[in-house]
């Protein structure tokens, strides 16, 4: 099981000690998450659209995990948040995809140990909870359906999506706990 | 070629300080009471104690306004929550 060492103050930062078989989890989570949330380059993108981040063909989308990461601005207003997210959507997604990008660069650089300190940190927080919030709107999380989640036979296929969830949810809290302390 | 307007007046910015913009976060099943506290003192500056108040908010009373101001400072602020996977929305605070 992953494990964290804090190494004294908190601009040394801390070293997250993984296994194998959790580096590779980990590996494959975030080519699946830059998969998941990059921008489509737009056909016969007018260049200086895309320079400035507009993408004037932005919607909601109807995958609520996508949805979720990518949510509306305004609750009430559909067409400011429509506005909004033409404006806003490309700079999200492409921050969510540098935040795994960040990730996957250390676990190829760092192996097993995993050093975080500096802009490693935020990067790492995010993508965990980018992966959580997936994982929940997959397994439909709420409030009150977690103890039934835990309690699946081991042949339901969400039974391992949430063993992976309460894993990441381990991680995330783990390191936050960590940087608060 | 464009002329410069001689006199640029922006009435919209009186109506702003007299109508602030509020930045609400909302409560979901996933985000963790930590890394929502962790994100109020992290990107607001708040301390300790008012960011857990906040999420406290959120927690139990599922949403609390986190910030308040112009509308393109909420718009950053929505930006910024959406950016550490917070649920929020910005509106006029009436």
């Amino acid at each position: 099981m992953a494990m964290l060492r804090p190494l004294g103050t908190r601009e040394q930062g801390m070293d997250l000690v993984l296994e194998e078989v959790e580096r590779e989890l980990l590996m494959s989570l975030t080519a699946q998450l830059i998969d998941f949330v990059a921008s489509e380059p737009a056909e016969a993108e007018d260049p200086l659209v895309a320079l400035v981040g507009i993408d004037p063909d932005a919607a909601p989308s109807e995958d609520p995990a996508l949805h979720r990461l990518l949510p509306d601005a305004f609750r009430d207003d559909e067409q400011a948040s429509l506005e909004f997210r033409r404006f806003t959507e490309r700079d999200l997604r492409d921050a969510k995809v540098r935040n795994a990008e960040t990730v996957r660069a250390a676990l190829e650089r760092d192996g097993l140990v995993i050093h975080l300190e500096g802009e490693r940190i935020p990067a790492w927080l995010g993508f965990l909870n980018d992966t959580r919030l997936v994982l929940g709107a997959r397994l439909d999380i709420t409030e009150d359906n977690q103890d039934e989640l835990a309690d699946l036979d081991d042949d339901d296929p969400r039974a391992a999506l949430y063993g992976l969830y309460g894993w990441l949810t381990y991680l995330q809290e783990t390191l936050v706990q960590a940087l608060m302390a | 070629m464009s002329v410069a307007p001689a006199e640029v007046t922006r009435p919209e910015v009186v109506e702003q300080v007299e109508n602030p913009w509020i930045t609400i976060v909302w409560n979901d099943p996933v985000n963790l009471m930590s890394y929502v506290t962790y994100v109020f003192m992290e990107y607001f500056r708040y301390p300790r104690e008012k960011a857990e108040r906040l999420m406290m908010d959120v927690h139990e009373k599922g949403r609390a306004v986190v910030s308040s101001g112009t509308r393109e400072a909420m718009e950053r602020d929505v930006t910024a929550m959406h950016g550490y996977g917070l649920w929020a929305t910005l509106q006029k605070d009436d």
